[in-house]
């Protein structure tokens, strides 16, 4: 299958990335400082990265609200202008069919999902909106995340007047001359914002983001560790059909009207989880001696499974080994000894709590 | 005389005993080494066997012997700093020493111009 290229393209192969298929996308997975170096870049000042493969869906019409809330746990009706929710597409067994932000501009929603799962999701939002809903999907736009402490320095050194905008708020603003949508978001654990623009002016951006000494690029590989340690859920990992949101450690993605009156696909099961506790939970994992353990490898005592990592290696700012798992209620008290069983050996791994490294959002 | 194998590591026999390592270009393609694990001394191992691991910020990756024989010394001084594997060491950065069954193992493998052309 032909991979789709974002149009960052040329520039990421200008600026010395290694390109990957990554979700029918050609993507770069890093650039020549590694994955490493790009890691800390973003912990300790800000990294740019291109996150063009992911769907922005924008839906309009006066039943977009009540559509939307067909398919998620997310009192949408409640979302103000100018914010932004973290939801799931559920499925009626309480599985999760892919994880979006939810955001609310100018009285339309603008969602924006993963690039995995966007052939889906909208086959599955198609299937489902009745009513006054039209769905767009900007394929006409590009996508780019600027995370990390320098970040706000770094827009504001363009112009961008960020003052009373926060955390998980989104709004209009010109960088460059180029009219944005940002929100303060990202999925690295630290502040950072995530930029939409006109496709063709996502090199402009790029280029002008980068120009500033704070600021450098990272890939697809830095991305994946700084969310390890974040202990941010991958869809095909932390999520899919088979785990429900409680079990995966979100619970604060159920909102407390949709909640009260379990009026979401799959509530019967979410609210049992919900109030008597999943079977097993997501838990961070610490192994001990140095060997990374991966995804997939599965979780023992005494010969007896209690669980299986979802994803795993190295985390840079930890300058350890980690991984994510779920492992059964009864074990995930923080320090608690298993061992994960890695090509036939038992490596001894302590569970530890969510996330490994802090968050370090702004909130207002 | 220097060899290299298709899964990218060489071999440097000296008399009947061969110093094995992995290719400049492995190590660049490895990206951060994070975990090393070398085999044993004293262990007889098999052509093709998976005889050490390299793990990457990414993945695991297998290494395997490029000859059979009897591995008889392990550079566990390389476990002390992994940053200092890079390219331009590859050829210092030797992990087992093997002494080797067959020297006639060694024939069909690639020298320094055939693996060059195998990986541009």
């Amino acid at each position: 299958m032909e991979t789709r290229r974002t149009p960052l393209y040329d520039f990421h192969l200008a600026n010395g990335a290694r390109m990957v298929p990554f979700a029918g996308w050609d993507m770069p997975v890093q650039y020549a400082d590694g994955i490493k170096a790009e890691h800390l870049a973003t912990r300790d000042s800000a990294a740019l990265f291109d996150v063009s493969h992911m769907a922005q869906v924008w839906l309009a019409g006066t039943d977009a609200d009540t559509a939307l809330e067909q398919l998620t746990p997310t009192d949408v009706g409640a979302i103000a202008d100018g914010r932004v929710r973290y939801s799931m597409f559920l499925d009626d067994n309480g599985g999760v069919l892919d994880d979006l932000m939810i955001a609310r501009l100018g009285g339309d929603l603008q969602l924006v999902v993963n690039a995995g799962r966007a052939d889906h999701d909208i086959a599955h939002l198609r299937a489902n909106l009745a009513g006054d809903v039209t769905m767009s999907i900007r394929d006409d736009r590009a996508l780019l995340a600027l995370q990390g402490p320098q970040a706000p320095q770094a827009l504001r050194r363009l112009g961008v007047d960020l003052d009373g905008f926060f955390f998980m708020q989104i709004g209009h603003f010109t960088i460059d001359g180029i009219d944005c949508i940002i929100t303060r978001s990202g999925y690295t654990g630290e502040d950072g914002f995530e930029i939409s623009m006109p496709a063709d002016k996502a090199v402009q951006l790029a280029e002008r983001l980068c120009a500033d000494e704070a600021v450098s690029l990272a890939g697809l590989g830095a991305r994946d560790t700084l969310r390890l340690e974040a202990g941010l859920p991958l869809w095909g990992h932390e999520l899919d059909e088979t785990i429900n949101p409680v079990t995966a450690g979100l619970r604060f993605a159920l909102s407390k009207r949709r909640r009260e009156a379990a009026d979401f696909p799959g509530a019967d099961a979410i609210m049992k989880d919900w109030n008597d506790g999943p079977a097993r939970q997501l838990v961070g994992l610490l192994p001990q001696g140095g060997r990374p353990v991966r995804d997939g490898a599965e979780l023992e005592i005494d010969g007896t499974i209690v669980g299986h990592v979802t994803s795993g290696g190295f985390a840079p700012s930890l300058d350890a080994p980690a991984a994510l798992g779920f492992v059964d209620a009864a074990l995930t008290s923080p320090g608690t000894e298993i061992n994960a069983l890695v090509r036939g050996r038992e490596v001894p791994v302590f569970v530890a709590a969510l996330p490994l490294v802090p968050h370090r959002y702004i909130r207002g | 005389m220097l060899r290299y194998t298709e899964d990218h590591e060489w071999i440097n026999l000296d008399g009947d005993t061969g110093a094995v390592g992995i290719s400049p270009h492995a190590i660049e393609q490895l990206g951060d080494i994070v975990f090393v694990e070398l085999p044993e001394a004293g262990t007889t191992v098999s052509k093709g066997d998976s005889v050490a691991v390299f793990e990457s910020v990414k993945a695991a990756s297998d290494i395997y012997s490029p000859a059979s024989g009897e591995i008889t010394e392990v550079n566990d001084a390389l476990l002390d700093d992994l940053t200092s594997i890079t390219p331009d060491r590859a050829h210092e950065c030797w992990l087992f020493k093997i002494k080797v069954a067959d020297a006639g193992e060694l024939d069909e493998m690639m020298d320094e111009a055939a693996y060059s052309a195998m990986i541009t």
